[in-house]
C-alpha cells in the first residue's frame, strides 16, 4: 500500500501538535519542515505561556477559537503528562481594576457558560487576596477561571517534536520553502532550499509566514500582520513573586499584561501590543518604553514588585495577525491537499493540541475524506530531560555515580550539569537538527537563563559542544548560520595583515 | 583526603579571595577544605595577563597570571584539601556552631559539618540587560570578562570592530587587547563626565592606540539581524537620562560590556543574609563575618575591589575571623560601632568595628577630587590625600584604640584642604 | 615657533597633566608637574615612547591553548605592531614554565618575550 505523503509547513506548535497526533496514523508518510536552526524559534518561542481557559473568546464572533481553546486546554491537561512538560496549573485571575471594568468582567463569565468553561467565578477583593497574596488590595475584583495554565513554550514545542520523530515523523531544520507544485489542481510537493519534496498534503503552520506559504499555493486572501509584545523577566531570586496568572480585563486588541510566574520559578511580565508593518515579520527589538509599559501596568493588579534592578532579561515576540482576529482553519479543493492553519493568535498555543485533531478529524478525514487507520503500535509517552537541580539527595548520587558529568555544574545560576548539556545535544541530533547551537541547549536546559545571563558559563558550554562536535571553539553558534561564537582564534587578524 | 567531618573551615570559591583565605587558616593550624566550581584553581586573576597585581602583597609589579601561581605554590606546599569541578548547592546552619554544606562533586554529593565558612565566590560581571541596552538581541555581545577568557585563555577572537560599553579598567584593558591583535575599537563608551579606570590605563589603554572616548554618552539600542551591526549612542544627562536630539551610531560587530561587577552570592542571599545595597555585599563586621554567625566574606563577594591585594589581605582577615570563632566557639558580644558615609562616601567595608584590634577599611568616593582630607570626627582622625577617584579604593588602618574613642558610629568623609 | 605637548603623567595618582614646550626638537619648559618623576616621564615620552607588551602566544600539546607573554622590558612604541605580527607567527610547544624565554631579542629590540603562565603538556 502506498503510503500518503504529508507535509507540514514550520515546526511551531501549531505544526508539531499536527505532526504528533498525525504520527498516530499508519500509511502515513510525515514530514515537517522549519526554516530555521531549531523547533519553535517563530512565534511559539516567546509566547506568554498561558494555557488559558478558553472564557475569553466569544463564540459568536470567534467559533473556532472558543471551541478548540476550551478543548485544547482539556488536551493539554493529558499532553503533559505523557510528554513530560513542566507546567503549572495555578489558575487565572482577571482583574478588574475599577467598578466600571466589572461589567466587562462579567461580559467574560458569560462567555465562560456559553462556551463550557468549568470553575469560573466573580470574587471579590477577600477571596481575591486569599487566592493571591501579592494581588493589588485596591482593585474592584476579579474573575477567576481555574483551568487556566503556565507552560514553557519551548519545552512543549521540543518534547512534541521528539515524540512525534519517535513515531516516525521526519523533522528538517534550515530547510526554507520556496514554492509549492500543483498539478492539475492537486498538490505535487514542495520546493524548498534543499530540493523538492513530494507531498500528496501540504499543512501551512507557518506562523508569521503562513500568508506568503498560502500565496504559494494561490491562496491570496490571507493576510498575516506582526503585532510585537515585549516581556521582562525577572531572576529567580526576586521576590514576591505571584502565586496566580494576572492580567486586567482585556481590550479588542489584546487580553492584556500578563503577571504570573514561570514553571521555572521566574516572576514574568508581558506582553505589550504594538502593530507592526506587513513586513516587519523579523524585529523582535525591545525599547525602554516597553519595559515602562510592562511595570506600569503590572504595578497596577500586583501589590508589590520585586526591585527593577532584578529583571534579568527583555525580549520580545511577534504574533500573527490576521485582519479580523480571525483563525484561518481551512481545506482547500482547489488545490486539492491543501490545509491553511493561519493567523492563529492568541489562544493558539492553549489550542494546539485541538487544532491539530480538529485538522486531522474535520479537514484530512473529513474534508478531503482520506481514510486513516490507527497504529497498532503507538509511543504517547516521552521523558524530559532529567532535571538534575530538582532530584532528592538520594537519585543525584546514584545518577552521578553512574555518570560523573553529572557532578559538574557548568551553569552554576541554574545549576545545571554537563550530563544534562551532553543530553540535551544527544536530543537535538536524535531529531535531526543539523547545526546544534547554544540557545538549543538553553531552550532545553536553561543553562544561561540565569542571573549571569551566560556571563560565566556560555564559554563553557561551548567548549562542551566544540569537543562533542570536534569543531573549532570560535564556530560554535549562538543560533545558527551568521551568529558564530567568535570570528576566529585570536590571531585571526593580525595574520591576515600584508607584512 | 581527610574524613569529611574532619574540617573547620570551609573555603567557598578557589580564586584569590578563597587561597588566600584556606592558606591563612592552615598557616593559623585550622583544617580548611576549599570547594572550587571549574576545574582548575586560580580564579579570574588566570586570565589577567597585564601587570598591576601584587605590588602592595609581594612588593612586585606582576601579571595576574603570575600573582595566581606565586599563590598557588603557596597552596600546594601547605597540601591544603580541595576539590575542584564542584559546587556548593545549599548550606544550613544547624546551630551557632555548626553548619551542614551540601557540595555537588564528580565523585558524588557530599555533606561537609564545618563550624565556619568563608564565602569567596566572587563577582558576576553586569550585562546588557543589567544596563538596560534594548534593541536586538544579537549575537556578537560579550562582557569583558567572557571576551578576555575567550582570547586570553582559549585563543579566539570574538570580533572584528568592536565598542566598549564602560571605561572601568577593565574595559580600558580589553580596549588595548583588542587594538594590539588588530582589531577596529571604534569607541569607548562612558555615561560619567569622567573616565572609570585609572589615568594610566586611559593613557596606555585609548590615548596609545588612538581609541575615541565619549564620555557624558550611553548606548541605547543595539541593531544586528544575526550579528550586531550597530550601536545607537546618545548623550546623557546628569541623571543619566538621554538627551533628545544627540543620538548617533556606531558601526560594529562586537560590543563588549565592562560595565561593572557585583557580588554573586545566591547562595547567602538564600540564607536572607543582610546585604549593604552600597556595595552589593554582605553587611560585615572587623571579623569580616556576615549576619549569619560563622559565616565570613572576602574578596569581590564581600566587596568590588580594585586590586588583588586587598583580596588577599581581605582573604587573610576571614580566615583570622574563623580562627577566632573556632577558638573561642563563637565571636563575642560586643557594642559593634557602625561605620557611617559622610560627605561623598560611597561605601565602607567592614560596616561594623568592634575596637578589639586593629582594623582595616576600604572605602570608595562618589566623585574623583584632588587635595582633600580623609576625616573621622568621632575619633579625631586625619589622613591628607593628593588625589581620589571612585576607581581606587581608599584603604585606611584603624588603630584599636582609635576605634574604642567612639561609643556608637565613626563618620568617614572628605573635606577639601 | 615653538610647540606644546601636553601628557597625564602615570607615575602615580595624582595624574598631573604636565605641558611641555619644545622648540627646534628641544624641550624649553615644562610646567604642571607635581615632582620630579613627571619630569623624567615626559621626557623619556618625548624622546621615545616605551611600553611593555603582552599579549599571548599559540601553543602545541598543551593544557590550555594559548600561553600569556610579556616583554621582560618595555619596547619602543612604533615598534609594537611588528612585536605583535611576530608573535601572531609564533608557536610554542607545551611544558612551559613562567618566566621561559618564547622569543628571544624581539626583531632585534634586545627585548624577550617571556610566559608569564606554565603551561602542562598533554600529548
Amino acid at each position: 500500500m502506498m503510503k500518503l505523503k504529508v507535509i507540514i509547513v514550520g515546526a511551531g506548535v501549531v505544526g508539531a501538535s499536527v505532526a504528533r497526533v498525525l504520527s498516530q496514523y499508519e500509511k502515513l508518510e510525515v514530514h515537517l519542515l522549519e526554516r530555521k536552526p531549531d523547533v519553535g524559534w517563530g512565534i511559539s518561542k516567546a509566547t506568554t505561556g498561558i494555557i488559558h481557559p478558553g472564557h475569553e473568546e466569544d463564540p459568536e464572533e470567534y467559533p473556532l477559537r472558543a471551541k478548540l481553546c476550551v478543548r485544547g486546554n482539556y488536551l493539554w491537561h493529558r499532553w503533559v503528562k505523557e510528554l513530560d512538560i513542566p507546567i503549572r496549573w495555578p489558575g487565572e485571575l482577571m482583574i478588574a481594576l475599577k467598578e466600571k471594568d466589572l461589567k466587562n468582567v462579567e461580559y467574560y463569565w458569560e462567555i465562560a457558560r456559553k462556551n463550557g468553561v468549568p470553575g469560573v467565578r466573580l470574587v471579590d477583593n477577600e477571596e481575591l487576596l486569599k487566592l493571591e497574596r501579592n494581588a493589588n488590595p485596591n482593585v474592584a475584583g476579579a474573575l477567576w477561571a481555574p483551568t487556566a495554565g503556565i507552560i514553557n513554550p519551548m519545552k512543549a514545542v521540543i518534547a512534541i517534536i521528539e515524540n512525534a520523530v519517535e513515531n516516525e515523523v521526519k523533522l528538517h531544520t534550515e530547510n526554507c520553502v520556496s514554492g509549492i507544485k500543483i498539478e492539475n489542481w492537486k498538490i505535487r510537493g514542495v520546493e524548498t532550499n534543499r530540493g523538492f519534496i513530494e507531498a500528496d498534503l501540504v499543512i501551512n503552520a507557518a506562523g508569521l509566514y503562513s500568508d506568503h506559504i498560502s500565496r504559494m499555493a494561490g491562496i491570496d486572501y490571507v493576510i498575516v500582520r506582526p503585532r510585537k509584545g515585549e516581556y521582562c523577566v525577572f531572576d529567580e531570586t526576586a521576590y514576591p513573586k505571584v502565586r496566580r496568572i494576572l492580567h486586567p480585563t482585556p481590550t479588542p486588541i489584546t487580553k492584556g499584561v500578563y503577571v504570573t510566574t514561570t514553571p521555572e520559578g521566574n516572576l514574568l511580565i508581558g506582553p505589550t501590543a504594538q502593530d507592526l508593518p506587513e513586513d516587519a515579520k523579523e524585529d523582535t527589538s525591545t525599547s525602554k518604553e516597553g519595559l515602562d509599559f510592562l511595570l506600569k501596568w503590572a504595578g497596577k493588579i500586583i501589590r508589590e514588585l520585586p526591585s527593577k534592578s532584578k529583571v534579568i532579561r527583555t525580549y520580545a515576540g511577534l504574533r500573527p495577525e490576521p485582519p479580523d482576529g480571525r483563525w484561518i482553519i481551512e481545506a482547500y479543493d482547489d488545490p486539492w491537499g491543501f490545509i491553511n492553519i493561519a493567523g492563529v493568535r492568541s489562544p493558539g498555543l492553549a489550542s494546539a493540541p485541538a487544532i491539530a485533531h480538529h485538522i486531522v478529524e474535520s479537514l484530512i478525514k473529513g474534508k478531503f475524506d482520506v481514510k486513516l487507520v490507527k497504529k497498532k503500535k503507538w509511543i504517547p509517552y516521552r521523558k524530559d530531560i532529567v532535571k538534575f537541580r530538582h532530584l532528592p539527595r538520594e537519585k543525584q548520587n546514584a545518577l552521578i555515580k553512574g555518570n560523573p558529568a553529572y557532578g559538574n555544574v557548568v551553569c552554576m545560576c541554574r545549576v545545571v550539569t554537563e550530563a544534562e548539556i551532553l543530553e540535551a545535544i544527544k536530543r537535538m541530533k536524535k531529531i535531526g537538527i543539523k547545526t546544534i547551537t547554544l540557545d538549543g541547549i538553553k531552550f532545553r536546559t536553561f543553562a544561561l537563563t540565569g542571573l549571569c545571563q551566560g556571563s560565566y558559563c556560555r564559554i563553557r558550554i561551548a567548549k562542551i559542544i566544540a569537543k562533542k562536535l570536534d569543531i573549532p571553539l570560535w564556530s560554535v553558534t549562538a543560533k545558527g548560520k551568521g551568529t558564530e561564537y567568535g570570528i576566529g582564534n585570536v590571531k585571526v587578524l593580525l595574520r591576515n595583515i600584508p607584512s | 583526603m581527610s574524613m569529611q567531618d574532619d574540617y573547620d573551615v570551609l573555603v567557598i570559591g578557589g580564586g584569590p579571595g578563597g587561597l588566600s583565605a584556606a592558606i591563612k587558616a592552615k598557616e593559623l593550624g585550622l583544617r580548611p577544605l576549599l570547594i572550587e566550581n571549574r576545574e582548575i584553581l586560580g580564579g579570574i586573576p588566570l586570565q589577567c595577563i597585564h601587570t598591576g597585581f601584587g605590588i602592595h602583597y609581594f612588593k612586585e609589579d606582576l601579571t595576574g597570571t603570575e600573582l595566581t601561581y606565586r599563590l598557588l605554590d603557596k597552596f600546594e606546599e601547605l597540601d591544603i584539601d580541595y576539590y575542584t569541578g564542584a559546587h556548593v548547592t545549599d548550606f544550613a546552619s544547624v546551630s551557632y556552631l555548626e553548619k551542614k554544606v551540601r557540595v555537588i562533586t564528580a565523585k558524588g554529593i557530599l555533606d561537609i559539618t564545618t563550624p565556619t565558612i568563608i564565602y569567596a565566590a566572587g563577582a558576576r560581571e553586569r550585562h546588557a540587560f543589567d544596563i538596560r541596552i534594548t534593541g536586538d538581541r544579537s549575537a556578537g555581545i560579550y562582557t569583558a570578562g567572557e571576551a578576555q577568557t575567550m582570547m586570553d585563555v582559549e585563543g579566539i577572537m570574538p570580533g572584528r570592530e568592536i565598542v566598549i560599553v564602560g571605561s572601568g579598567d577593565v574595559g580600558l584593558i580589553m580596549a588595548r587587547r583588542f587594538a594590539l591583535e588588530g582589531a577596529k575599537v571604534k569607541a569607548v563608551i562612558e555615561t560619567m563626565p569622567y573616565p572609570g579606570g585609572l589615568l594610566r590605563n586611559v593613557v596606555q589603554c585609548l590615548y596609545d592606540h588612538n581609541i575615541p572616548l565619549h564620555l557624558n554618552t550611553s548606548v541605547t539600542r543595539v541593531i544586528g539581524k544575526k550579528r550586531v551591526e550597530k550601536v545607537i549612542i546618545s548623550q546623557v544627562d546628569g541623571d543619566l537620562r538621554p538627551v533628545p536630539g544627540t543620538e548617533g551610531e556606531i558601526e560594529c560587530d562586537t560590543i563588549i560590556i565592562a560595565a561593572g561587577l557585583r557580588p554573586y552570592l545566591p547562595l547567602l542571599e538564600s540564607k536572607d543574609v543582610i546585604i549593604d545595597p552600597a556595595t552589593g555585599g554582605p553587611v560585615v563586621n572587623d571579623y569580616l563575618e556576615t549576619s549569619i554567625p560563622g559565616v565570613f566574606a572576602s574578596g569581590n563577594a564581600l566587596v568590588i575591589n580594585d586590586l588583588v591585594d586587598h583580596v588577599l589581605e581581605q582573604g587573610e582577615r576571614a580566615a583570622e575571623g574563623a580562627y577566632t570563632f573556632i577558638k573561642n566557639k563563637g565571636l563575642p558580644t560586643v557594642r559593634f560601632k557602625r561605620m557611617i558615609k559622610g560627605k561623598n562616601i560611597r561605601l565602607i567595608v567592614p560596616q561594623y568595628l568592634s575596637g578589639d584590634k586593629d582594623a582595616i577599611i576600604y572605602a570608595r568616593v562618589i566623585k574623583p577630587m584632588r587635595d582633600i582630607a580623609v576625616c573621622f570626627p568621632e575619633i579625631e582622625k586625619k589622613i591628607n590625600l593628593p588625589a581620589v577617584r571612585p576607581a581606587e579604593m581608599i584603604k585606611v588602618k584603624l588603630g584599636k584604640n582609635e576605634i574604642t574613642r567612639s561609643k556608637n558610629g565613626i563618620r568617614m568623609e572628605l573635606v577639601h584642604l | 615657533m615653538s610647540e606644546v605637548h601636553r601628557f597625564i603623567c602615570v607615575v602615580c595618582p595624582r595624574g598631573c597633566e604636565i605641558e611641555v614646550e619644545i622648540q627646534k626638537g628641544k624641550i624649553i619648559k615644562i610646567t604642571g608637574n607635581q615632582c620630579i618623576k613627571g619630569i623624567d616621564y615626559v621626557k623619556q615620552e618625548i624622546e621615545e615612547a616605551k611600553r611593555i607588551v603582552i599579549s599571548v602566544v599559540k601553543v602545541k600539546h598543551g593544557d590550555f591553548p594559548t600561553v600569556s607573554v610579556k616583554t621582560n622590558r618595555p619596547v619602543p612604541k612604533k615598534l609594537i605592531p611588528a612585536v605583535m605580527k611576530k608573535l601572531a607567527r609564533a608557536e610554542v610547544k607545551a611544558p612551559i614554565k613562567i618566566g621561559q624565554i618564547i622569543i628571544k631579542n624581539v626583531i632585534d629590540t634586545g627585548v624577550n618575550v617571556v610566559a608569564t603562565r606554565p603551561v602542562k603538556k598533554t600529548f
